[in-house]
């Protein structure tokens, strides 16, 4: 996932968009808007970032999970989690440096799944389909040709805290 | 200046990660304390398989009482968890990257090895359920026939018990987003502290040791099976220094530990100086330096030293103390753990 942090305005149609498609509980987030101010006034910086699970290409919170329910799907390497199978030991979530999975009132652990049942079926996630400045892409980073490479390309980005060594594959353009 | 202003607000993620607590610092010492026993345990078994009386070993008395203590602790743990229906997934298969997995495994063998080491006592220490199953006797004396057979279950508690002791430090280790457990040293720290508590619950034992002959009753024998004297004497008081003098070098090992670990923390990252600063100087700092270091491991030192040399009279003071330190030491780093975080870099 590609997202363009100079056309992010922060409105939280994300967000909604999210809770509404995956029937998120009340009171907890898949997604949210981060935003950060840098530098002295009046020389100041800001950036607006829509965050969720980045399904890193070294997750941690796959590694850890007892029971194999945190898993890497073969197709697209999305990180999900099988409800049936997690114990609810909470590894995942404290093993995850982005704070990205929550415990579901349910029981089992959950997060941002890229909105796995739309994509499967070639739509785009709930997130990316409704921002209203299109500055989400979503795409397969595999491809050469396909959008969210030429951005890679042609612009600078960054990704959430690279030091921690999970490779994440969310990238913010800047 | 540097603000960073978030939209998400998930229970028990934010402010700061709050998933764990109390469950699991009663587990991790529960487990540490019995992996302790279980490495005492086994030493003992592997002299008493080389001709050694085991009557005159205290930790040949107390495999029930780990027995039990494990699950004390276990019901800490599926008390923990958020999905605790599904608790039996764990043993449908094996995760070879989670330490969590291994160690679910390295608990079922540890349940096997107490059970097999209780064995060997059982019928004397419960005389009501000895009378009932008398193939607990044939098994105990089955046992006991062979040196080799208790080489093994020596073996087995010693492999088993330090399996038990190293992996919840290695497991709290491989998470690079809990900086200040992001060291390696966490797993022989608490594998240490659990020998230091092990050491510390037999000196107790060795105190409450029942001197007398094993009732006859149904729960009067159930409740005095933890800990009953083997033979017609209780083991001899030279036993209880060589635990006081394995309790100090046990000690001495874990000050050595805490130390690297407080060094390790200091010269890493700007996120693990600022995780040692949550122990060392933060909001933790009077648990750590107060409870863990002065109380659990100083004051017993001191004590205990005066004790083997006789200027102070025995008492069970250092062997709580350093009980009360062990469980200081889990809930600190569990806590204090919990609100460490990777530090944002804030000078680009």
């Amino acid at each position: 996932m590609v997202i363009d942090t100079r056309k992010c305005v922060g409105c939280m149609d994300c967000v909604v968009a999210c809770q509404t498609e995956n029937d998120v509980p009340h009171g907890f987030c898949r997604d949210w808007i981060t935003t950060e101010v840098r530098g002295e006034f009046p020389h100041l910086s800001l950036e607006i970032r829509s965050e969720r699970c980045n399904h890193c290409d070294n997750p941690p919170c796959v590694s850890c999970c007892p029971t194999g329910a945190s898993h890497v799907e073969p197709v697209g390497k999305v990180v999900l989690v099988t409800a049936n199978k997690c114990i609810g030991c909470k590894a995942c979530i404290a093993a995850c440096p982005y704070d990205a999975r929550y415990v579901h009132p349910d029981g089992y652990v959950d997060k941002c799944t890229f909105c796995h049942h739309r994509t499967k079926d070639g739509l785009d996630p709930a997130c990316v389909s409704v921002c209203p400045t299109h500055c989400m892409y979503f795409g397969d980073l595999d491809d050469p040709k396909s959008k969210v490479n030429e951005l890679l390309r042609t612009r600078k980005f960054h990704t959430l805290l690279p030091e921690a060594g999970t490779r994440p594959r969310v990238y913010y353009l800047t | 200046m540097f603000e960073i202003s978030t939209t998400r607000h998930n229970p028990l993620i934010d402010p700061s990660l709050a998933v764990w607590s109390w469950e699991i610092p009663v587990y991790l010492f529960a487990g540490g304390l019995v992996a302790g026993m279980m490495i005492l345990g086994g030493l003992a078994l592997l002299r008493a398989a080389r001709g050694d009386d085991p009557k005159t070993y205290f930790s040949m008395q107390t495999p029930l009482l780990a027995f039990v203590l494990i699950n004390l602790g276990m019901g800490a743990l599926l008390l923990d968890l958020a999905h605790k229906l599904y608790v039996w997934r764990v043993f449908l298969t094996f995760q070879p990257d989670s330490p969590m997995s291994w160690g679910s495994w390295v608990l079922i063998a540890v349940y096997g090895a107490l059970l097999a080491s209780a064995l060997i006592r059982l019928p004397q220490a419960w005389p009501w359920l000895g009378e009932r199953v008398p193939l607990l006797q044939r098994l105990s004396d089955w046992l006991l026939a062979s040196a080799a057979r208790i080489k093994v279950l020596g073996w087995a508690n010693i492999v088993l018990g330090v399996g038990l002791g190293i992996y919840t430090g290695i497991l709290l280790n491989t998470m690079v987003a809990r900086p200040l457990w992001n060291s390696a040293i966490l797993g022989p720290l608490f594998l240490v502290s659990g020998l230091s508590a092990g050491a510390a619950a037999m000196h107790l034992v060795s105190v409450f040791l029942p001197r007398r002959p094993a009732p006859r009753g149904m729960i009067g024998g159930a409740i005095s099976a933890l800990c009953q004297q083997l033979g017609a004497e209780p083991p001899e008081r030279r036993t209880v220094d060589a635990l006081i003098r394995a309790d100090l070098a046990f000690l001495v090992a874990e000050l050595v530990l805490l130390g690297l670990l407080i060094i390790n923390l200091q010269t890493s990252s700007a996120s693990h100086i600022a995780a040692a600063a949550l122990i060392v100087s933060g909001p933790y700092a009077w648990a750590f330096w107060g409870v863990i270091v002065a109380l659990g491991i100083l004051v017993p030192l001191a004590l205990q030293g005066l004790e083997l040399g006789h200027r102070i009279p025995h008492t069970v003071v250092p062997a709580l103390l350093v009980l009360v330190g062990g469980f200081a030491l889990r809930w600190v780093m569990v806590n204090a753990g919990q609100a460490s975080h990777i530090v944002h870099a804030a000078g680009l």
